[in-house]
């Protein structure tokens, strides 16, 4: 292997991260989408800006309110502890939630343009077929929304991988806990001699991207034939 | 018996029906488009909500505004076959047809087999929905709805999207479906020769009123009727009874009210009712009873009315013995004849002109 320990290791942490991050947001980012779209109710358009928040923050102002909520003295974060003993800060899981902030518009973004070209129709004829709110969504609307949800998690995912300066300010820089690739590349830049191992990250930083785009078309063209389109 | 009332404001739109279906029967909304035909059928099946309502199919309420009571759509056990077929795009046929059979709320009374049997489904199970045409996908569609083990079936223009020969691939199955499953349907249609063959009762609906109501024969002279559908096709649909068949000529004949028509339905057994339209534009009106002629039917009766009708013509309303015909002349030959209400007369129609079915 031609990568050193060192990133070896920056590479499996930021898939790690990467993997947790997209799980958290998947289920969340199904129900505002699906919340959204669907749903009219006083505050909607509120929450739907707040939802798109990350994308116009810069990255460190969303670490340093994660900080304020989900440090070990923040709300969210001293009760998090208490409660389950889960700590995020400094740790890989903070990580995650931090890219999963992060990419979290992008994911929902992707589900509601899908969920929006599901015929309404199809949910109707489930309807009259006896099938109640649940039945209809888990067998009519998600496998018609797949590709969408697909794209997202795929997109989420990648975005996750290069997660910046949100990752650095809440959860700072450590090796194999939280110095996912772009931190690692980071580092490598600011230490004299570390031109080599810069380039071999920013390499796999690529070759990842790049994955994640064709596998992302793959996934898609194979649900589009599933649904006959 | 299935009763429904309903309205609903929709911007300038006002839906305001009422009517009422013995059960078994088929009951068609009729009127031309944006009258409201689909805004009623979806009130029925719980898609929409109505302002006021209540639907009732003998004794289960399922809408009523004034007691609270609105089953929603997934427990009023109503199958709704609707104009684009709506298949389920991520299932195959036999996937389609099994969705529905594992959600009826009761043990089923149609299977699996039954209906794949009666639609002809078979060489269909195992293809893809977008792989199917026009006239399959209703097949299947009307399958799915029967599976669901309906109560009340409301096919909605279910074959609108298909051009005429397509359609002639799925009217008889509906016909059959009729005949053997004692299941009432709402068919709405703006094409009164799928109404003639299917319906045993009309309602008449304009601009989101029900207008008129009643059994098919009784519908089919009503002058809102004859403004839908046109001139042309304006004629009396008359029930009757086979009394035999004529060895010699190999005709049916047929009683119609008091008189007799012989027309051709080879299979017919005594007793069986057919029911046929006799097309205004092809009705001969006499004043003596014509005997060297080469037309085979001559009812007796006697003029109701003469109403003036399109292109210097009158229509002319007999009866013939309990039931209402109409001829279209013209006045010329109204004025010629002398024919005016009370006068007794023979209404002639060529067999060749008459296409019975079973109804």
């Amino acid at each position: 292997m031609w990568l050193s320990a060192n990133e070896s290791e920056a590479l499996a942490l930021s898939l790690s991260v990467a993997a947790r991050s997209v799980l958290l947001s998947l289920p969340l980012a199904l129900l505002l989408a699906w919340v959204l779209t669907r749903r009219r109710f006083p505050g909607r358009t509120l929450l739907d800006a707040f939802v798109h928040l990350p994308l116009v923050l810069p990255p460190v102002v969303v670490g340093y309110l994660l900080l304020l909520l989900f440090g070990a003295r923040g709300p969210i974060g001293g009760w998090l502890e208490r409660v389950f003993g889960i700590e995020l800060i400094f740790t890989r899981n903070g990580a995650a939630l931090a890219t999963a902030v992060m990419s979290f518009p992008l994911m929902v973004r992707a589900m509601r343009i899908s969920l929006e070209t599901v015929d309404r129709g199809l949910e109707d004829a489930a309807r009259t077929l006896g099938a109640g709110a649940v039945d209809r969504f888990v067998s009519i609307t998600l496998p018609l929304m797949l590709p969408g949800v697909l794209a997202g998690a795929i997109t989420a995912f990648s975005a996750a991988l290069g997660e910046f300066g949100a990752v650095i300010t809440f959860v700072s820089n450590i090796p194999g806990e939280t110095r996912t690739l772009p931190l690692a590349l980071y580092t490598a830049l600011q230490t004299p001699g570390g031109d080599s191992e810069a380039a071999r990250l920013a390499i796999v930083s690529c070759a990842l991207g790049l994955g994640g785009l064709l596998l992302s078309e793959w996934f898609a063209r194979r649900v589009r034939r599933m649904l006959g389109r | 018996m299935l009763t429904v009332s309903a309205t609903k404001h929709r911007g300038a739109f006002l839906l305001n029906a009422q009517f009422e279906l013995p059960t078994p029967g088929v009951v068609a909304l009729f009127g031309r488009s944006g009258c409201g035909k689909t805004t009623l059928v979806n009130v029925i099946a719980g898609l929409l909500a109505a302002d006021s309502g209540h639907v009732a199919l003998d004794d289960t309420v399922l809408l009523d505004t004034n007691r609270g009571i609105n089953v929603p759509p997934e427990r009023r056990r109503i199958g709704y076959v609707f104009q684009e077929a709506r298949l389920f795009p991520h299932m195959s046929v036999a996937a389609n047809l099994r969705y529905a059979l594992k959600r009826a709320a009761v043990a089923p009374f149609i299977g699996l087999d039954r209906v794949v049997d009666l639609l002809d489904l078979t060489p269909l199970m195992g293809r893809r929905t977008h792989a199917l045409s026009g006239g399959e996908r209703q097949r299947v569609a009307i399958g799915r709805a029967l599976l669901s083990q309906p109560s009340l079936l409301l096919l909605d223009e279910p074959l609108a999207s298909l051009d005429a020969s397509r359609r002639e691939e799925v009217l008889p199955y509906l016909e059959t479906l009729r005949d053997q499953l004692a299941i009432p349907m709402v068919y709405v249609g703006h094409n009164f020769e799928e109404v003639l063959r299917l319906a045993t009762h009309l309602v008449l609906m304009d601009a989101g009123k029900t207008v008129a109501q009643g059994n098919l024969s009784e519908m089919s002279l009503h002058p809102g009727v004859r403004a839908i559908i046109g001139a042309e096709a304006v004629g009396a649909i008359v029930d009757g009874t086979v009394l035999g068949t004529d060895l010699s000529s190999g005709l049916t004949r047929v009683q119609v009210g008091q008189g007799e028509l012989k027309v051709q339905f080879p299979e017919a057994a005594p007793g069986t009712r057919l029911r046929v339209q006799l097309l205004a534009r092809d009705l001969i009106v006499a004043t003596a009873h014509p005997r060297q002629i080469s037309v085979r039917n001559s009812l007796p009766g006697v003029i109701i009315s003469i109403t003036s009708d399109v292109d210097d013509s009158d229509l002319i309303a007999i009866d013939i013995g309990g039931l209402l015909i109409m001829a279209r002349v013209t006045k010329a030959a109204t004025h010629e004849l002398g024919l005016a209400p009370g006068l007794p007369v023979w209404a002639l129609v060529k067999t060749a002109s008459l296409r019975p079915h079973v109804i």
